[in-house]
């Protein structure tokens, strides 16, 4: 199990449960966390789940690879810490992982 | 654009797998039908959101990608010469004596007996960056698409984005445009090697300009840009001059000009019977996954169930004189003769 915690815009928060081997956007939509519109479901096609991976966190989530990359494209207001949710993996090792929604994904 | 009016049995709005599947159980009952989707090409969500990803759960069909069942689909109901009419949206449908008449963005016209609306998550639109005020320029100097390049003639212009459309339409409207500025967010595109290859040479001759960064802010009045301010991967800040924007971000859906049509919704659905899958308007269908009852799962085979139960209905209504036999396509001559393989 990992606790991973969302950060609206406006500062709200919320922590939720993860199984490993889910995505975080999966952890999201599964907990009903507003703005993540993950439209394609987690196809890595419609870059609605964009958040922002805290410093912290950066280098245990990884690199998005060059599919993740080319989507974020699609995104607006990207950051170098801009990544799409549904492209990282839940493991042990993210428990406690702070991610930030951006104000509006479109 | 066309100034005469297209007359069929049955105009079907989306070609989506569901809206495809429809012209085959229309085809079977000799119902002509007419195909009219926004996209570009058949497939709806299976070809604009995952071509590439596979789908385990189509009867006896263990595994297929969006891509190659679209392709199946399109094979499958060829014997039945459906019209297809892409890159139009449906805006208008308003009931006629003796059936319907619809009306696309280009402006053609269609007189149907019946309308089927497989509009599925709605229709694919081009995504609005989240700007403030930008809703005051689009149509006068924000666009999302080309339909005259007459509007881009002697402007200065700034296309956003590093994907086939952004690259596409700045070949096209370099030579009409008085400037043109091409702004993506890296140095990476993720078009067609052979259009950014074009694109740096006519960087390389001078004849436009290629910046990095993502626009924050527009400046203007009256629904006239006149500016951006584009923040660089650096994080300065920079003011682009600009009186055309254009900003490709990819497509969105979105229920769009079907909430207008005086149908009953629910939550952006729309409710149907289960028997004939009719909306709230008689002659008007819904199927596939804009509509809703209770029940209701939005996979692909429960489309095509829909579909085939819809037009068992449309039968009626196109051919009120005529009693419907069923048959099965294994051992109806009839049918096999329909389907060119008798
Ligand atoms: C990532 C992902 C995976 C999926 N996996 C599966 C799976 O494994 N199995 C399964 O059964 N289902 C799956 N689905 C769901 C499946 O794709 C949908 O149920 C199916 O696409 C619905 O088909 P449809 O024809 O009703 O609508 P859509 O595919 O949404 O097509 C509707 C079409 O109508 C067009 N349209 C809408 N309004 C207008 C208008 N006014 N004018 C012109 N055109 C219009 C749209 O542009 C669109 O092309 C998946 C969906 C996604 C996103
Ligand atoms: S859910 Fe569509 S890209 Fe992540």
């Amino acid at each position: 199990m990992a606790r991973i915690t969302f950060i609206q815009h406006d500062g709200t928060e919320n922590t939720v449960d993860a199984e490993p081997g889910m995505t975080v956007m999966e952890a999201a939509v599964k907990n009903s966390i507003p703005g993540i519109a993950a439209e394609c479901g987690g196809a890595c096609a419609c870059a609605t789940c964009h958040v922002y991976v805290d410093k912290a966190w950066r280098e245990a989530t990884g690199q998005p690879e060059q599919m993740e990359e080319d989507m974020l494209d699609f995104a607006f207001d990207i950051r170098p810490e801009s990544r799409l949710s549904c492209q990282i993996r839940v493991t042990e090792a993210l428990d406690g992982l702070k991610v930030r929604i951006p104000e509006k994904q479109f | 654009m066309s100034a005469d009016v297209i007359k069929t049995d049955a105009v079907i709005i989306g070609a989506g797998p569901v809206g495809l599947f429809a012209v085959f159980e229309l085809g079977l009952l000799d119902v002509k039908a007419h195909v009219i989707d926004i996209l570009d090409r058949p497939g709806g969500q299976c070809a604009e959101l995952y071509p590439e990803k596979p789908i385990y759960d189509v009867p006896a069909i263990p595994v297929v990608t969006g891509q190659e069942l679209t392709d199946k689909l399109m094979e499958q109901i060829k014997p039945f010469g459906a019209e297809f009419h892409f890159n139009e949206r449906v805006d208008a449908l308003e009931r006629i004596d003796g059936g319907f008449r619809l009306t696309t963005d280009d402006g053609t016209v269609f007189e149907s007996k019946v309308v089927v609306i497989a509009a599925g998550g709605g229709s694919f639109t081009p995504k609005r960056p989240p700007l403030p005020g930008i809703e005051q320029y689009e149509g006068k100097s924000v666009f999302y698409s080309v339909r005259k390049m007459d509007a881009f003639k002697d402007r200065d212009v700034l296309i956003v984005g590093g994907g086939d459309s952004a690259l596409d339409w700045t070949l096209n409207l370099q030579p009409v445009a008085k400037s043109l500025t091409l702004l993506h967010r890296r140095s990476e595109f993720r078009a067609a090697p052979a259009s950014v290859q074009k694109m740096l040479a006519l960087v390389e001759s001078g004849n436009i300009a290629f910046k990095l960064g993502q626009v924050t802010e527009l400046h203007g009045a009256d629904g006239q840009l006149t500016g951006a301010t584009v923040k660089a991967p650096d994080g300065t800040t920079f003011e682009q001059p600009l009186e055309v924007m254009l900003p490709f971000f990819g497509l969105t859906m979105k229920l769009g000009p079907v909430a207008d049509w005086g149908l009953q919704l629910e939550e952006n659905l729309i409710p149907v019977d289960t028997e004939k899958f009719e909306t709230s308007e008689k002659g008007i269908f819904a199927i596939g996954d804009i509509n809703t009852y209770p029940g209701k799962l939005k996979l692909i085979l429960s489309g095509f169930h829909e579909g085939a139960l819809m037009a068992q209905q449309v039968h009626k209504y196109v051919y009120p004189d005529k009693k419907l036999i069923f048959q099965y396509t294994t051992s109806s001559s009839n049918l096999q003769k329909k389907l060119g393989v008798k």
